[in-house]
């Protein structure tokens, strides 16, 4: 479980989060959500570390993340898988080892047994015949794939995806989805997702958190937000004439 | 105020890249490929570089020292200094600058925009000692072998040069090459090349870390990459001549 209370951002003069809190839940797909310019992308960057935060603390399973030291924050990173919305694949590594990479940094083990490691959760990912390939021979549904079997190699604890259906096309994206929502599962992760597709939030949204103005405006579940009274939150997510029909058929 | 900002930032990541490695088989690895890389993969242009300068000194050289009181063999001598301490480490390294620091700045600048860079740091890994630690290395060790194989070049070219266009026969120049040699002159070229090589794979790689933005950033990081570099070669190239010669 992830804690986040009270988070401030600001970058020079502009305050970019204004004192968010919220809880995303082991083993369920947690999303953050909410229009361009709402802070969503520097929330998950301060909830990662990529980002400081001005003020407030994020509790991975009770520790406070930000009062940690390097060496702290390191082991917990090492239970941290992320998917980049680029995929962020290492070019001059192959796919094999893109996926072997973290085990080859943080354990012990033998080059043999990294290779089948690699291989399973490749397997796993549904992706086979590209263990040779590198990143710039590979379609952009593959390469999150990879991204998503680099982020499981670790055995870790947190998941997290910015954008993870961006730029595919909408069968891939579904594929990506259930993908993401069974190796939470499966691995009994706390998963965070940061997404603009509305076909995700329904889908998969097992505890969505809307971000408006750097500031927490909603949260709820998938089936929670098909009744949503805000105006802030019907506005942004019943924008398109399917979403309204969905809404209505709810009712 | 720009640049007290960016030199700043430029040694709390120089204190941030020389961390102890977090594997060192994984680091000797990497410092393999990029000795390969740098030493190898730049010996056909040191080579074309140092065998048409060293041809040029040559016969500049006799152009200049036509007087029956100066023996043809000085020729020879004033090539080999010029290739020795200022040719071969000075030169020779402004080329490497554009060629090395282009592609350290272009390689890192390409993972951050691609947010490889934030991949590694959330994997727990030092993002600048990984990436950069192995390449200064690599380049302190290799870029004095490269130097003084330019050295070598150099003295060659002028000679072949000499002995073509019968400026300097090959007998004086040989005996001017052997001439009041001073040892000190090769450690002082290779004080400057290892100062040299650190400049430019340091700035280099602090050029591409701090990209920020897309493609033309990255353009543009190499473009500053290579400029700093060579403006802190010139700096550190009188800076040292003040220390070890004056």
């Amino acid at each position: 479980m992830i804690e986040v209370k009270n988070l401030i951002k600001s970058f020079e003069h502009k305050t970019v989060l204004q004192g968010v809190s919220c809880v995303f839940e082991k083993g369920k797909v947690n999303l953050i959500i909410g229009g361009s310019g709402s802070g969503k992308t520097v929330f998950q960057k301060c909830i990662v570390g990529l980002f400081k935060p001005d003020s407030g603390s994020v509790m991975y399973d009770g520790r406070d993340f930000i009062a940690m030291n390097k060496e702290e924050k390191k082991e917990v990173r090492q239970d941290i898988g992320m998917l980049f919305q680029g995929s962020a694949l290492f070019d001059s590594l192959t796919v094999e080892q893109n996926v072997a990479f973290p085990l080859k940094m943080f354990t012990d083990m033998t080059a043999a047994q990294r290779l089948h490691r690699a291989n399973e959760c490749i397997k796993r990912v549904k992706l086979e015949n590209a263990n040779k390939l590198y990143p710039s021979e590979i379609s952009g549904g593959m390469k999150k794939r990879v991204a998503i079997a680099r982020a499981i190699a670790n055995n870790p604890k947190y998941l997290f995806c910015d954008e993870p259906n961006s730029g595919l096309d909408p069968v891939t994206s579904i594929v990506i989805d259930k993908l993401i929502v069974e190796i939470t599962q499966e691995y009994n992760m706390t998963t965070i997702i940061n997404t603009h597709d509305m076909n995700s939030v329904i889908e998969m949204g097992e505890r969505i958190v809307f971000l408006h103005k750097g500031k927490l405006q909603w949260q709820g579940t998938n089936t929670e937000l098909l009744s949503v009274k805000d105006k802030t939150v019907i506005d942004f997510v019943f924008a398109t004439q399917i979403m309204q029909a969905l809404r209505n058929d709810s009712k | 105020m720009k640049h007290i900002f960016e030199i700043g930032r430029y040694w709390l990541f120089v204190k941030d890249l020389f961390t102890r490695p977090e594997k060192w088989p994984v680091f000797w690895q990497q410092v393999l490929v990029e000795m390969e890389s740098m030493g190898f993969g730049s010996l056909v242009i040191v080579a074309i570089n140092s065998i048409f300068m060293g041809a040029v000194i040559t016969i500049q050289s006799a152009y200049n020292l036509v007087s029956p009181a100066v023996p043809l063999s000085a020729i020879g001598i004033v090539a080999r200094d010029s290739i020795i301490i200022e040719f071969s480490p000075t030169i020779i390294m402004m080329v490497l600058a554009g060629k090395i620091g282009s592609s350290i700045s272009g390689e890192i600048g390409t993972m951050r925009v691609t947010e490889q860079i934030d991949a590694l740091e959330i994997m727990g890994i030092n993002s600048a000692s990984f990436l950069v630690f192995p390449k200064i290395f690599a380049a302190i060790f290799i870029l004095p072998f490269v130097v003084i194989l330019s050295m070598f070049m150099g003295v060659f070219g002028g000679w072949i040069a000499g002995d073509l266009t019968g400026v300097v026969p090959s007998a004086d120049y040989l005996k001017g090459i052997q001439d009041s040699f001073l040892p000190f002159n090769v450690f002082f070229a290779l004080v400057k090349t290892v100062t040299f090589a650190y400049i430019i794979t340091s700035v280099s790689a602090y050029h591409g870390y701090f990209t920020d933005g897309g493609s033309l950033e990255v353009g543009k990081a190499s473009t500053k990459a290579v400029v700093y570099s060579n403006i802190l070669i010139l700096l550190f190239d009188y800076i040292l001549t003040m220390l070890f010669l004056a």
